[in-house]
């Protein structure tokens, strides 16, 4: 009868202080009329995971400060494929170098926000990229 | 494999994706519960309500990490509001539940209100029965906790838990009486804040004096410091009274009959309604109907009682 509703997983991995750009990035997929699960700071990259198992989202957007993202988004990529959940996208948004962009969509990281990009852009890229399943 | 078969297989992902086909209202998702069905009627489910910032989803992790020392199976489903605007919603329960994402003995699901206005979702039930059939040993529910009409969650729940907070002050005369009959259970929460003995002691007395004689049950007012887990042996051990009381005093029997003739009823409603609608609709009739009313050419009592006539005589033939 109704038709799918989008389902997206707002997270912060690793142990950088403060979620103000999750939270911001949340609200505008919120007001984009998408159901935004937000998990807040300090996840590892299984309890992620195993959130967005178990909310059945279609992609997992992440925010990372630390410079830890060469390690910590691409285990979350590792570990979805692990679950066979590899069908759910990632994107991520945060300080992130232009020289680190490739190396990470080769690990499975479909798309990467740098500094400045506007919550417009990601709820286009959002509807654009994310097939409803 | 179909997907309740999958869930009887202890599959995570067709679990949550059944839910995903319930909340979006998939007509396929029935078939699902029917074979799901038999597998019901088995977990003991727990409601929670109270105001936000109360410290609901904090007890509800806490209640989760008790029973789980018990080697329970424990569902989460945790109930936010879908904004009226765009449709959309936060749901950010989980924040304070983190701690058993990887546990395989919980599962944690997170429902927006999408439009249900009694403090859970219209999925809600089927979500539950969901997590029931999965082998939970206990669900948990946790409401929206935004108005005093959160009647639904008592008709959900074989024990529901009223959360409140101190420094309601004298506005504890404030609190509808709604709330007061809907608790079986009372927990003033954040008993490291001033006033909390008070709020407690108001709450009791105005418990017993709405107690009536013939209920079997008093309910209590328990207190937490949820951040910290104290008071959360108590509180599980008086929700197994409260089970006990259930049990021992034939209100189940009668719980569960009241709670299936309100599903049945307005599964009904909904049957019958989309049933009736889709032959009222059919060569533009319902559009018919409408413009006659638009021109009083006749009034919107007749066309419904003919209608409703015309629908069963047909049915008889
Ligand atoms: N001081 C104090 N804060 C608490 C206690 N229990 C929960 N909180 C805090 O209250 C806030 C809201 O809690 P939450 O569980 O999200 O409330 P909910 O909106 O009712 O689900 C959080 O910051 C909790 O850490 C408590 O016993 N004492
Ligand atoms: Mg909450």
């Amino acid at each position: 009868m109704s038709s799918r509703k989008l389902r997206i997983l707002v997270g912060k991995p690793g142990l950088d202080g403060h979620d103000r750009g999750a939270k911001v990035v949340a609200r505008a997929l919120r007001d984009a009329g998408f159901e935004v699960i937000y998990t807040g700071l300090h996840q590892t990259p299984e309890q992620i995971v195993a959130a967005a198992i178990q909310e059945d989202v279609d992609c997992i957007g992440l925010s990372i400060l630390s410079g830890a993202h060469n390690t910590l988004l691409p285990r979350v990529s590792t570990v979805l494929k692990e679950k066979n959940a590899d069908d759910i996208a990632i994107f991520c948004g945060g300080v992130i170098p232009e020289d680190d962009i490739p190396g990470l969509k080769a690990a499975g990281i479909k798309e990467v926000f740098t500094p400045g990009t506007s919550t417009e852009d990601i709820i286009k890229w959002v509807k654009e990229n994310i097939a409803e399943k | 494999m179909g997907l309740a078969d999958r869930i009887l297989n202890n599959d995570i992902r067709a679990a949550a994706r059944l839910m995903r086909d319930i909340d979006d209202g998939l007509e396929s998702a029935k078939a699902e519960l029917k074979q799901l069905y038999p597998h019901t009627g088995k977990a003991y489910i727990i409601g929670i309500t109270g105001p936000p910032g109360a410290g609901k989803s904090t007890l509800v992790d806490q209640i989760t990490a008790e029973y789980r020392g018990q080697g329970k199976r424990v569902g989460v489903v945790a109930i936010d509001p879908t904004s009226p605007f765009t449709g959309g919603a936060i749901l950010g329960d989980r924040i304070r539940m983190n701690r058993h994402a990887e546990d395989e003995g919980v599962f944690i699901r997170s429902l927006a209100t999408r439009g249900a206005l009694g403090g859970i979702s219209h999925s809600t039930g089927d979500v539950v029965n969901v997590m029931d059939a999965m082998g939970m040993d206990v669900v948990i529910i946790e409401t929206v906790g935004v108005g005093q009409d959160e009647i639904d969650i008592v008709r959900m729940a074989h024990t529901t838990i009223v959360i409140m907070v101190p420094g309601l002050g004298d506005d504890i005369q404030a609190i509808k009486a709604g709330i007061l009959e809907i608790g079986d259970i009372f927990v003033v929460n954040k008993s490291d804040r001033d006033g909390a003995d008070r709020t407690a002691r108001e709450l009791s007395v105005m418990l017993e004096m709405g107690h009536s004689r013939d209920s079997g049950w008093m309910p209590k007012v328990l207190m937490t410091e949820g951040n910290r887990g104290e008071g959360i042996k108590a509180l599980v051990t008086e929700c197994l009274a409260h089970k006990e009381y259930l049990l021992s005093s034939g209100a189940l029997n009668k719980f569960i009959m009241e709670k299936n003739a309100v599903i049945l009823m307005n599964m009904l409603k909904d049957g019958l309604f989309n049933e009736a609608f889709r032959i009222v609709s059919k060569n533009g009739k319902f559009d018919k109907m409408v413009q006659e009313i638009t021109d009083h050419s006749s009034d919107p009592y007749t066309i419904v009682e003919n209608t409703v006539k015309g629908l069963i005589v047909t049915n008889r033939n």
